[in-house]
């Protein structure tokens, strides 16, 4: 068992279960299609917060982005989208055909998730400038600017919320939507494997590391930075569009720009299940949001008393997250290759 | 901009706006005061901040119903505050003293989200207020007015700063939390019990916190999950402050309430919130400016 | 976990076998699925909602329970707690219909939530009775299975702004002069309210001068009664849920903001005659339901006698929002009776066929699903009690307007 194996293993064994889960929970299609959007939203959560060491609030912001301009884009193709909101989601005389709908979804999803990332760029290069703290503190005004922005803001319905365009009932949304929020997970995880084993991966670490050096040793950690956000935020804004489909009624502050929410669930999935590496964030999303689900169940009433109790145990004890504890408790299966080990020393000898 | 001609026009809306302003940015100011301590001396955002203020206007609340008067509900609420402070810390805090920032601002969350259930099971969903029977004042022909106890919220954190200065410039604990703030490990040496410094220095965190809620229940309203505005704005002060400036707090805890009466006026109450926020990230982002023209940055 | 989840499917069907079998033996449950605020932001008002399903649930099984055909059964509720986010709700909505199998829904708190919950009971043709869901745009998507058993949103405050115009004279002016300050929190019902009453103002040719949307954590509305004080409008209205109605009867006695009318909504949930006494005088609230009113049905006995009965149980009065609430499982009752069969599609059909006296008012469904038998009514606070002025059916006295001035109050 050596950790390569490990993690083939588990790829396999998750891609099954991704791809038969409808037959093998078919009660749960919705909550898992929202657990594949959870690893998204922790794995790109950890790109920046975890391997480039810039702890960000402001995530959610490209969440929501991304959710608006699908919702937009998928009406806007062929209604008025002024009209629509004010008609506070449309009645009877705003239909979508099965080809609108496909339609929209297909181009509204990565028009969402290039908005969110064209915002990422122009965003980064206003604040990632900012180090530590300060970062932290800018992108949480951000947030929270944005949902109150979006609730000001009448063409996208304003306080009253949006709805996302609802399809006839010859498709069936539950199946469509697992399946793209699966998909979603794997290209987003598949990439992040990818770009972990590239020089890129090494220069983002070099700036979580000791930025000053970086910068000293000539990289352009600045275009680093910002390239990692807007990736970071192209799949999150795709995310926010499932999400709101899935959802089904766009809401401002409380679904889109949810801070308070699912802005910092995403962190705390990451930090759970290890930050800083690839596994981590999937452990961790998957961990907490079961954990989750069964407190909303089993303790009506006192859930959140529950699940706050449980991140002070989470950040208190284990701070390191699950993948950072495996690796100290089975060190031959999870630990770090002896190509990680020498690239470690080297950076801890220079 | 019709609103903004009917400021000119009727010049006296800005005295009421401004002593708005004035009143509940005091408030802001007394829940901010701890904040800076905390994150000064500690180097902890305490997220659970609004939770605090909330929870001091139900004990204020928990206090009238055994027949106390209102106003005997700022320094109980302080009391209670306190020993709840000292107990978080004792349980939970101690141990994040030490960690990364970021853990400190996810435990303080998890803590917040506890008290907000916690305060609904106990104390009910309800809106609760209540009356300080104070009076209130009319200037102007009734047209400015001026509730006695939001005129007291303003002095009392006055008086409070003053004290809190007063506390750590000259008693021994003070002058202890001002050196753990500056050098946590020398003062340990020189046989500072820095663990009781801290404890301390959450507790009275705690502490004006509670005296806030008590005034808040007076003067404004409470309810169990509205502690967030509390804490964002106690975290927006301190930034625009800076940490161990309690001059610092109190200005700019004023400006901010005053700020966002008037944008609310001006603006739309629908803008009041993200033009403070997007103040918070221009404000930011110019001093980065500044800074990166000198290859220096925000840290 | 997968063993967990298997596991939980086997406790699930294992459950509604055991269902099944006790349906056979002439004793059953009708378990009904319900997604309330038990926290959060709608919190007051989703207890108010629970409470109200719960007094109905126990009133009915304990008067024989529904009789389905040739066997009696009893009601039960699942709740969950929504948490006040609209996301949440859907997904609670989906849990109760695919996981707990739950067959019939009743509503959540809030126009937000429904709307976030009826496309789900929608997809799965689930029947849901809501009373808390107001929102116009609820019933202009062709929903099939949604029934609401309260009126909807724009009649909130009709008669609010008729009754202003109507006595425009005593304003000194024409209903076409009036002018009117609108103070709305930025949530889906107070957004539609506000729709309502400026669709409601431009038939009168009245004018809006102030037009602000309040935050969702309101708890100060000082700056928009400045406005008020500088702009003099004739009519200011406030809707924004319990804390809105709280604010606003606080703020307005404060700083003595003398308007001629002062309309607003959940007076009741928001306690302001309790609260805040005379400061509450001479507001005009919009109402679903008041006890005084003259309805009656075999269950509750007369819409005092719910008010009783709910007082003795929980120790407060009924604000509407459990009224309505209690009222839909009246409205469940009597449809499964008629059809005679807990079949989901047949319920159905018997709830659209739906013409029933309660306590509460008469409920008729018109093909949306909305209520239109039962008008809202108006109460004014007079002399520390609510007292219906309208609509003149109902009316116990006449409204006071304008409001006197503060300065000429005691």
């Amino acid at each position: 068992m050596n950790k390569r194996l490990v993690s083939i293993l588990a790829v396999v064994a998750l891609g099954l279960l991704g791809l038969f889960g409808p037959w093998l929970f078919p009660a749960y299609v919705s909550q898992f299609s929202k657990l594949w959007l959870f690893i998204v939203l922790a794995l790109t959560w950890d790109l920046v917060g975890g391997q480039m060491g810039y702890n960000s609030f402001g995530n959610i912001v490209f969440f929501g982005i991304g959710m608006y301009a699908a919702a937009v884009v998928q009406v806007g193709l062929y209604y008025p989208v002024a009209a629509y909101t004010a008609a506070k989601g449309g009645g009877t005389e705003f239909v979508f055909d099965a080809a609108q709908f496909y339609t929209g979804l297909a181009v509204g999803l990565p028009v969402g998730g290039v908005i969110a990332a064209l915002v990422a760029l122009l965003l980064g290069s206003l604040i990632l400038g900012m180090r530590g703290h300060y970062f932290a503190i800018a992108t949480l005004g951000l947030a929270v600017a944005a949902g109150e922005l979006a609730s000001g803001w009448e063409f996208i319905g304003a306080g009253s919320g949006m709805v996302t365009p609802t399809p006839p009932d010859s498709i069936d949304t539950t199946i469509l939507f697992y399946y793209l929020s699966f998909a979603l997970a794997a290209v987003t995880f598949g990439f992040l494997a990818w770009l972990y084993s590239t020089r890129y991966h090494l220069a983002i670490n070099a700036i979580r590391d000791d930025e000053d050096k970086a910068e000293a040793m000539g990289h352009r950690t600045t275009r680093n930075k910002i390239i990692a956000w807007a990736l970071s935020a192209f799949f999150l804004g795709i995310a926010g569009g499932i999400y709101g489909n899935i959802s089904k009624f766009i809401d401002p502050i409380d679904v889109a720009f949810n801070g308070a929410e699912i802005g910092v669930w995403m962190i705390l999935m990451a930090i759970l299940g290890g930050m800083g590496t690839l596994w981590g964030p999937v452990i961790g999303a998957a961990v907490f949001y079961i954990t989750k689900e069964l407190f909303w169940t089993f303790l009506l009433g006192w859930q959140r008393v529950a699940l706050g109790a449980l991140i002070v145990i989470i950040v208190v004890f284990f701070p390191q997250g699950i993948v950072g504890w495996l690796k100290e408790r089975w060190p031959e299966i999870f630990g770090p290759t002896e190509e990680e080990m020498e690239a470690a020393d080297a950076r801890k000898g220079s | 901009m019709n609103n903004l001609s009917l400021l000119i026009n009727a010049p006296i809306f800005n005295i009421q706006l401004l002593l708005d302003g004035l009143w509940i940015g005091a408030i802001f100011a007394l829940a901010a005061f701890g904040m800076a301590l905390v994150w000064g001396v500690m180097n902890i955002i305490n997220v659970a901040q609004g939770e605090f203020v909330i929870l001091g206007g139900f004990i204020t609340l928990l206090a009238m119903q055994f027949g106390l008067p209102p106003l005997a509900g700022i320094p109980i609420a302080a009391v209670v505050l306190f020993i709840l402070g000292w107990g978080l810390y004792r349980l939970v805090i101690w141990r994040i003293v030490d960690a990364d920032m970021f853990i400190s601002l996810l435990a303080t969350f998890g803590i917040s989200i506890m008290l907000q259930q916690l305060m609904n099971e106990i104390f009910g969903s309800d809106v609760r207020t209540a009356e300080s029977n104070l009076g209130i004042s009319y200037l102007f022909d009734n047209m400015v007015t001026v509730p006695h106890i939001k005129a007291l919220a303003f002095v009392l954190a006055f008086v409070i700063g003053f004290g809190l200065w007063l506390f750590l410039k000259r008693s021994r604990m003070g002058q202890a939390i001002r050196a753990t703030a500056q050098n946590a490990r020398a003062a340990r040496i020189l046989g500072i019990d820095t663990d009781r410094v801290y404890a301390a220095t959450y507790a009275i965190n705690a502490a004006l916190c509670g005296a806030a809620g008590a005034l808040v229940v007076m003067a404004y309203s409470i309810h169990p999950y509205m502690g967030l505005p509390y804490t964002i704005r106690s975290f927006m002060i301190v930034i625009l402050a800076g940490l161990g400036n309690l001059v610092g707090v109190i200005a700019s805890g004023l400006g901010l309430g005053v700020a966002e009466q008037f944008a609310g006026f001006l603006l739309g109450t629908e803008f009041q919130l993200a033009f403070v926020f997007l103040l918070l990230v221009v404000v930011l982002v110019w001093r980065q400016w500044r800074l990166a023209q000198r290859r220096q940055y925000l840290k | 976990m997968k063993t967990f989840r298997k596991g939980l499917m086997v406790a699930v069907a294992a459950g509604a076998l055991f269902a099944a079998a006790g349906a056979a033996s002439a004793e059953c449950t009708i378990t009904l699925g319900a997604a309330v605020s038990l926290t959060g932001k709608y919190s007051t008002n989703g207890t108010h909602t629970k409470n109200g399903y719960d007094l109905a649930v126990k009133v009915i099984n304990e008067k024989g329970g529904v009789k389905v055909g040739n066997q009696t059964c009893k009601f039960a509720v699942k709740y969950y707690d929504d948490e006040s986010t609209p996301a949440r709700g859907a997904e609670l909505a989906e849990r109760l219909i695919k996981q707990d199998g739950i067959k019939f829904m009743l509503g959540p708190y809030s126009s937000g939530l429904t709307k976030a919950i009826a496309p789900v009971t929608e997809k799965y043709k689930v029947p849901m009775v809501e009373a808390n869901g107001a929102s116009r745009s609820l019933f202009t998507k062709g929903y099939k299975y949604l029934f609401a058993v309260l009126s909807t949103s724009e009649q909130y405050l009709q008669s609010a702004v008729a009754l202003t115009a109507e006595n425009a004279d005593k304003l000194g002016k024409k209903p076409n002069q009036i002018t009117v300050a609108l103070a709305m929190e930025n949530d889906p019902f107070s957004q539609d309210i506000r729709a309502g009453v400026i669709e409601d103002a431009k038939k009168y040719g009245m004018k809006v001068v102030i037009d602000d949307k309040l935050p969702k954590e309101l708890n100060d509305m000082t700056t928009t009664l400045t406005k008020v004080k500088a702009l003099k409008p004739d009519m200011l209205v406030v809707s924004g849920h319990a804390k809105g109605a709280a604010t606003a009867v606080r703020q307005i006695a404060e700083m003595k903001v003398d308007v001629p009318v002062v309309a607003m909504t959940h007076c009741d949930s928001a306690k302001i005659i309790k609260k805040f006494g005379k400061a509450a005088e001479y507001t005009l609230c919009a109402s679903q339901w008041a006890p005084t009113l003259k309805y009656s049905d075999k269950i509750f006995g007369s819409a005092m006698d719910f008010a009783k009965l709910f007082k003795k149980t929980y120790n407060y009065d009924p604000p509407y929002q459990a009224a309505e609430s209690a009222a839909a499982l009246l409205v469940y009752k009597d449809a499964f009776e008629r059809a005679g069969s807990l079949d989901p599609q047949k319920v159905r059909d018997a709830l659209a066929k739906t013409d029933l006296m309660t306590f509460y008012g008469p409920v008729k469904f018109d093909e949306t699903g909305k209520n239109i038998a039962k008008p809202m009514v108006l109460y004014q606070v007079l002399n520390g009690k609510y007292v219906v002025v309208a609509p003149s059916k109902w009316a116990e006295a006449k409204a006071v307007i304008p409001r006197p001035k503060w300065s000429e109050r005691k």
